[in-house]
């Protein structure tokens, strides 16, 4: 026997104190428990409402846009896509290849949505393709039973019914640069798209709408479980253009024989911009689902600039439709008066440098009226020497040159209405006498866009500082803009008749420039001017040997084609401006297009009486000037 | 004495579940019970996986605790040592399988379970050092000699299952076998001594830990720092504590646990889920009910008049409230992330058969608390 009483005393004391040290730890596991419970509770709370509820957004439809009677232009469409849900299926290949025989898959298409698969959680939907027709859904949907995974989700896409023939003013809509992120929480979305050209990008926000959000409860793989709550959006605004479509892709018909042209149509007192032509034009509808690299290239390096609304973003010498503003200026100097007589040589000298004029043997002896009719050179040699540089550019700029114009639409070029000053300034050099000459004749340092030379004609026809407007309304301004009454311009209205009887008698005189291409109805007649632009310069030898015809000179060194005009002459509605790219003479090429499309602006006539129940708006009668 | 000592041998069956202590077996069930209500939860309403095979498993244990309890003390005296160095074998087969295999085995396939021999390990080593206690006079245990093999009975396992390797269940060898060397009156200098050589050799285990558990312990100091790394586990749960609040979200509500944020929420980090959805109240409940297991535990131990069931019982007793501790001050942060389950509430078949096992040794101990044993456990001795 061993003495086991001393053993069990120590071990009594010693349990003890084991039973002590468990106590303390219970008291502090307690004590941490009510730290995390009850004192932090609120911070860990809310930790848990973040881990658990996630905020998705949801893409508001985007508004449309219309034209003025409300055809629309851009609309919505539903677009489907096939996704895959791989944890939906037993066996991803058994599934793709019933697919297969469903619609047909690619071997790279099958690849992707391998590779995505293997990437991604069973949960997450691969998109095997989108756009799909209506048929290949329908035959989707029928074989269901056998496609476990398979389902089809409806997208709006972007649609342009117009296709190419609105582009250039629509623009398109595409995925969200790097760029352009900004505050909206929108453009974070995957898929949103953005306006990138034109009215869907001047008027993106309006178009854009508001951004719903669905409340989501999700788990720590991100899966969804519920959706716990849903804020709706608001839809974008649509916004209305005081386009005419049918006029629009009329004149964007008439522009289709030719490389590159363009044509601006605009009302006459209201300064609306009615068809906005522009040649040549992309597919929008391309754009909206993301070109591939290889057409994108293509587009953006054609040497004809496809993406360029030449409208407003053109610059082109006026040539003789400028004759236009010199004989403003001069009258509304009083530096000449509409009996001075020029005799046209075919030639002027000036210093050391002679000057022609495009007629070789001159025209003889001709007044004001004639000289426009006639655009003989050398009377406007003269008198832009007369009213000098400076006076011809303040006129240029009363009517509407050398400035931008149109808020509605991004890319407009300025232009350029030269001074003495601002050659100083930019070139260096002093301006030079013959420089003044040139001018007269709108070459030289003077370039202008189609859409300052369809403004200027509707400010000469209107007698009014006409502003160009493209949007009637877009949701965010209350109500549609009163019909605008613009000033009367700061020209004399003898200085205005004279000049238009000079437009009048170039469309309606035997001897004018365009008599060919005239309005013969009286009631619709046409008052305009022609123009022709040189885009090489002529040099003294090539004019001492032989001077190549315009068609016997290569695409691009042709003159440039320019045509301006309104009607009808007694009330004039309409004004119109049309140039086509190295065209040759202005009145042979461009002359047509402006007289046709004006026709049919005045056989639809959408601002006349007869739209008037149409419109949203009534029109006011044009003005006396 | 031999009288007492023979009335000890002839306990009847009967005598003996009249011994039995009956409302520890109740207390044990309760606990087990609210493990296998949170897997139910943990299932997502479900006994699917995890509650059905933790009630069977739960069962099977049951019955053979009350088998061990019910075999004589003096028999596991007997075979304490066969069976600690069965386990060391069991153990070393373990390395070698390991070693040749995949990277961390702790087990052993036998087909229908899978045998943790560090789950045996534990109850093993009570046996061993409580075989070897028993056979020690007070005088004897203060020479520093006697206690050099007890402490190689406690160094030996621990490093073979740090080289698993499994940190938690070394360190929690470690102290186990501490606190029997406490208990049978080891002088408190010699811990300290002991426990200034440990921290010298502090830099060298370092380099021994893994990088994983490296990581473990410096992502403990600072948790919120790599809420998607390390730390993002710990984190967690401080968030599904946290939002339990005061009365809990309610039974099958816990999103943390529900969404998955929480890791391990039917095993290591079933507590959080149970406060969570229970709250403090909850907590402090079951915690409440361990400590009334281990109050049992320690006041059976002081009635038992033989040195070998005394330590059973004490030994059994502190390891199920180091884990119980360890596991509970994990999930709230307070140490690192060992890989500790909760005691017969964490979902996992070895833990409980041996957190059973050891009760049942417990509850022998009790019944044969007044029977006097000789120095080896035979009866010729006493």
């Amino acid at each position: 026997m061993y003495r086991d009483n001393e053993r069990q005393r120590l071990f009594t004391r010693r349990a003890a104190v084991l039973g002590g040290v468990q106590l303390a730890t219970a008291a502090l596991l307690a004590g941490r428990m009510y730290q995390i419970q009850v004192v932090e509770s609120d911070r860990y709370k809310m930790l848990a409402e973040d881990n658990r509820i996630n905020m998705r957004l949801v893409a508001p439809a985007r508004g449309r846009i219309l034209d003025r009677f409300s055809s629309p232009l851009a609309v919505n469409r539903e677009s489907y896509r096939v996704l895959l849900i791989a944890e939906q299926t037993r066996d991803v290949d058994r599934t793709l290849d019933m697919l297969d025989r469903v619609i047909g898959l690619t071997g790279a298409e099958r690849a992707r949505v391998l590779r995505e698969v293997k990437r991604r959680r069973g949960f997450v939907p691969v998109t095997v393709r989108e756009g799909l027709d209506w048929r290949e859904v329908a035959k989707i949907e029928v074989n269901a039973p056998d496609l476990p995974g398979i389902a089809i989700d409806a997208d709006l896409v972007r649609d342009y019914p117009h296709s190419v023939k609105s582009v250039h003013v629509l623009g398109y809509v595409a995925a969200v640069s790097e760029a352009e992120l900004g505050d909206d929480p929108l453009l974070q979305l995957p898929g949103f798209r953005i306006g990138k050209a034109g009215i869907e990008k001047s008027r993106d926000l309006a178009l854009r709408g508001k951004a719903g959000a669905s409340q989501v409860e999700v788990n720590a793989l991100g899966r969804v479980i519920r959706e716990v709550g849903r804020v709706e959006g608001d839809p974008g605004n649509d916004v209305r253009l005081t386009l005419d479509i049918a006029l629009q892709a009329f004149a964007q018909d008439r522009l289709a024989g030719h490389q590159s042209a363009s044509a601006v149509l605009l009302g006459v007192e209201t300064g609306e911009v009615l068809a906005m032509a522009s040649t040549p034009g992309y597919e929008p509808n391309q754009f909206v689902m993301g070109l591939r690299a290889d057409t994108w290239r293509s587009v953006v390096s054609d040497p004809m600039t496809p993406l360029l609304n030449r409208c407003l973003s053109g610059l082109y010498a006026p040539g003789s439709t400028f004759k236009l503003a010199v004989t403003l200026a001069a009258l509304n100097a009083r530096r000449t008066w509409p009996g001075q007589r020029v005799f046209c040589k075919g030639f002027m000298e000036l210093g050391q440098a002679q000057f022609h004029c495009w007629k070789k043997h001159g025209h003889g002896s001709l007044d004001l009226v004639g000289a426009i009719e006639q655009s003989c050179d050398i009377y406007f040699y003269e008198l832009a020497q007369q009213v000098g540089i400076d006076r011809i550019a303040q006129t240029a700029r009363e009517l509407g040159l050398g400035g931008k114009l149109l808020d509605d639409l991004p890319g407009e070029e300025e232009g350029l209405i030269p001074t003495p000053e601002w050659k100083l300034a930019s070139i260096g050099t002093r301006w030079q006498g013959g420089e003044t000459l040139i001018t007269g004749i709108g070459q030289g340092f003077v370039l202008t866009t189609p859409l300052q030379l369809a403004v200027m004609t509707a400010r000469i026809a209107s007698g009014r500082a006409v502003v160009p407007r493209l949007v009637i309304e877009d949701g965010i301004g209350a109500a549609p803009p009163p019909e605008p009454r613009f000033p009367p311009l700061d020209i004399r209205k003898s200085a205005l008749n004279t000049v238009r009887l000079g437009m009048d008698a170039v469309a309606n005189n035997k001897r004018g420039t365009a008599y060919r291409y005239a309005i013969r109805d009286p009631a619709l007649a046409l008052a305009g001017k022609t123009g022709t632009s040189q885009v090489v310069k002529i040099s003294k030898s090539e004019r001492g040997t032989r001077l190549l015809k315009n068609h016997e000179r290569p695409w691009h060194e042709r003159d440039h084609a320019l045509f301006v005009a309104y009607a009808p002459i007694d009330k004039p509605r309409y004004a119109i401006s049309v140039v086509v790219e190295h065209g040759g003479a202005g009145s042979s090429v461009a002359a047509p297009i402006a007289r046709d499309i004006l026709l049919e602006a005045q056989r639809r006539d959408p601002l006349g009486a007869n739209a008037g129940d149409r419109l949203a708006w009534v029109e006011t009668p044009p003005g006396q000037g | 004495m031999a009288t007492v000592a023979a009335a000890g041998e002839n306990l009847s069956l009967g005598r003996k579940l009249g011994l039995l202590n009956w409302p520890l077996v109740v207390l044990l069930c309760s606990i087990a019970a609210i493990g296998v209500a949170m897997l139910y939860s943990a299932g997502g309403g479900n006994w699917e996986p995890w509650a059905v095979r933790q009630v069977m498993r739960f069962g099977v244990a049951l019955v053979l605790m009350l088998a061990v309890a019910l075999v004589d003390l003096r028999f596991w005296l007997r075979y304490a040592y066969p069976i600690y160095f069965a386990s060391i074998a069991l153990l070393v087969a373990v390395e070698v399988a390991g070693a040749s295999g995949m990277g961390a085995q702790r087990w052993i396939d036998l087909g229908v379970v899978r045998l943790q021999p560090s789950e045996l390990m534990k109850i093993a080593m009570i046996l061993g050092l409580a075989r070897y206690f028993h056979g020690l006079s007070a005088e004897d245990i203060g020479r520093p000699g006697r206690l050099a093999a007890p402490l190689l009975m406690i160094l030996a396992p621990a490093f073979l299952v740090l080289r698993q390797p499994d940190l938690g269940t070394a360190a929690m060898l470690t102290v186990g076998g501490a606190a029997i060397f406490f208990v049978v009156g080891v002088r408190l200098w010699k811990f300290g001594l002991v426990g200034l050589l440990g921290l010298a050799a502090l830099p060298v285990a370092w380099n021994i830990l893994r990088p994983y558990q490296q990581q473990r312990i410096l992502t403990f100091f600072d948790p919120e720092s790599d809420p998607l790394g390390a730390g993002y586990h710990i984190l967690q749960a401080k968030i599904a504590l946290g939002s339990g609040g005061v009365f809990g979200k309610g039974f099958m509500q816990g999103s943390q646990a529900h969404l998955d944020f929480l890791p391990e929420r039917q095993t290591d980090f079933i507590f959080t889920m149970l406060a969570e959805e229970f709250g403090l109240v909850g907590g402090l409940a079951v915690l409440g009910l361990f400590l009334l297991l281990f109050a049992y535990g320690i006041a059976i131990s002081v009635r038992i008049r033989n040195q070998f069931g005394r330590i059973v019982a004490i030994g059994v007793t502190v390891t199920v409230a180091l884990y119980v501790s360890v596991n509970i001050a994990m999930v709230m942060g307070l140490v690192p992330v060992v890989g500790a389950p909760l005691p017969l509430i964490s979902y996992g078949g070895t833990a409980i058969l041996s957190t059973l096992i050891g009760y049942g040794l417990l509850l022998s101990a009790s019944i044969n608390r007044d029977v006097p044993i000789g120095k080896s456990g035979s009866p010729e001795d006493s």
